[in-house]
């Protein structure tokens, strides 16, 4: 098999500066995504997600300029999330030079806006974004519901049905988050990556949970996903996307070394 | 002075390609058209593209490049991209059947649901999206500094099909092997997004700035 298992670093914007604390030992500037994103291109990111979680509308635009900046000087392919609510903001940021587009709340309240989305941009560049959390007793056959506004509004949507549904939409790619695990760095909760990973034909990229190099392995072998991602592992300069993919190349997996 | 034109038919957003250009382009200028005289006047074209085919076809009709493509491919070096690659063939699977530019003999057709890798036995995706590996079936100036089996970055559902095995100068493998590259007199082709394939990419398009249509 030739393709690639991903490795993604997840990098949260609020008004134009990386939040959640960057360190790197020979960084400049922590803050600054350009220089983040350069730092973890040249170690060997597979992929970029930027998640805009900035609050006031009024500095969305901000992130069109860093999402510019940045696709001049890093050659990889870069998705941004958060605040996507209509056409016309996936037009701004694809034209920004984004790749893909993570659409989460937006869907629920409107699934068409999916369809028509993937119509007009194609489905390659649709990322629908799913925030799940077990609703399931320990005896119980498994499930997930989705919520919304990054996790804090249950909708009583099963995750597997959604993700179906949203792969029929034509979503070109599922980011499902476990709210469960997320933060936690426990790991990935394996049995909904695998569960989802499964039950759709695009690819599943992995997140919530990331504490180790295992981890991250244990999202493709385990979850069965085709692509992880990760923020804190990174950021705090822990491990680099280097050594997370020798780690993960000594296991077997394949990636782009 | 050269330059690089980047065909603009409204097709996807051409801001990567045209930044990847900017960084490995010397004096070149790079631009990004759709005028045809603009075109022409380039040493160099680019046709890239993502999106639906029909979509691709009927624009490039509606503006008559679809013509000047035709012209331009025998004077001097083009680079097709993505659906830039499908769009050179007879015709494509996608959209019920849609008729290409016929500049090269042969189809497009669809990944085809539920392949499994020979190997593992894992359930491969549709698209196909991420960094797979370009076998190089022939000696090609644009292959300068790039070893074979180097990693590219791919997003489609759908390959190419050449007629003529001569037209081939890469194969990726996904399911099957396919052509993931094409080559002929001034025409290189590529699948995969040499804007988004970090330094095997942008060697890639310094070779292309650098190559005069010779293979």
């Amino acid at each position: 098999m030739g393709l690639a298992k991903r490795i993604i670093p997840c990098l949260d914007v609020d008004a134009g500066r990386v939040v959640k604390g960057v360190q790197f030992v020979d960084i400049r500037d922590a803050g600054d995504p350009v220089e983040v994103a350069r730092r973890y291109d040249e170690q060997g990111a597979d992929e970029l997600t930027f998640l805009d979680i900035t609050a006031s509308s009024d500095q969305r635009e901000t992130m069109v300029h860093v999402v510019e900046q940045v696709a001049g000087e890093v050659f990889i392919p870069l998705t941004v999330g958060g605040g996507i609510r209509e056409v016309a903001d996936i037009r701004r940021m694809l034209n920004a030079g984004a790749d893909k587009v993570g659409i989460n709340t937006a869907a629920v309240f409107n699934p068409e806006f999916v369809k028509e989305a993937a119509q007009r941009f194609g489905s390659q560049c649709i990322v629908v974004a799913i925030d799940a959390k077990r609703t399931s007793g320990e005896h119980e056959p498994p499930a997930w519901e989705i919520y919304t506004h990054g996790g804090r509004k249950p909708t009583g949507i099963d995750t597997v049905e959604w993700a179906q549904r949203m792969t029929d939409y034509g979503a070109g790619e599922i980011l499902l988050t476990s709210m469960d695990r997320d933060g936690t760095r426990d790991g990935f909760d394996l049995e909904l990556t695998r569960t989802v990973s499964d039950a759709v034909d695009v690819p599943v990229i992995a997140s919530g949970g990331v504490g180790t190099l295992q981890h991250l392995a244990e999202g493709v072998t385990g979850g069965r996903a085709d692509a992880v991602l990760a923020a804190s592992i990174f950021h705090f300069g822990e491990h680099t996307v280097g050594e997370a993919k020798q780690y993960m190349a000594k296991q077997g997996i394949e990636v782009r070394l | 002075m050269s330059s690089i034109a980047i065909i603009d038919y409204g097709m996807g957003n051409l801001h990567s390609i045209a930044k990847a250009f900017e960084h490995v382009a010397g004096r070149e200028r790079v631009v990004v058209s759709s005028e045809h005289d603009v075109i022409r006047a380039a040493d160099r074209v680019v046709f890239p593209g993502v999106g639906a085919i029909r979509d691709c076809i009927a624009e490039l009709r509606r503006t008559g490049l679809d013509d000047l493509i035709r012209e331009l491919v025998a004077s001097r070096p083009l680079l097709g991209v993505c659906l830039g690659l499908q769009a050179l063939f007879d015709v494509s699977e996608e959209n019920d059947g849609t008729d290409c530019l016929g500049i090269l003999p042969g189809s497009v057709v669809r990944f085809p649901r539920g392949m499994q890798d020979s190997d593992s036995g894992e359930h491969l995706k549709i698209p196909h999206m991420g960094w797979n590996r370009v076998v190089q079936t022939r000696e090609h100036a644009m292959w300068a500094d790039i070893p074979s089996g180097t990693r590219f970055y791919f997003v489609h559902s759908y390959h190419a099909v050449p007629s003529r095995e001569s037209d081939v100068a890469g194969t990726t493998g996904y399911g099957r092997d396919f052509a993931s590259v094409v080559a002929r007199d001034n025409l290189f082709a590529v699948q995969f997004h040499p804007e988004k394939s970090q330094h095997a990419g942008l060697q890639l398009l310094a070779n292309f700035v650098a190559w005069n249509g010779e293979s």
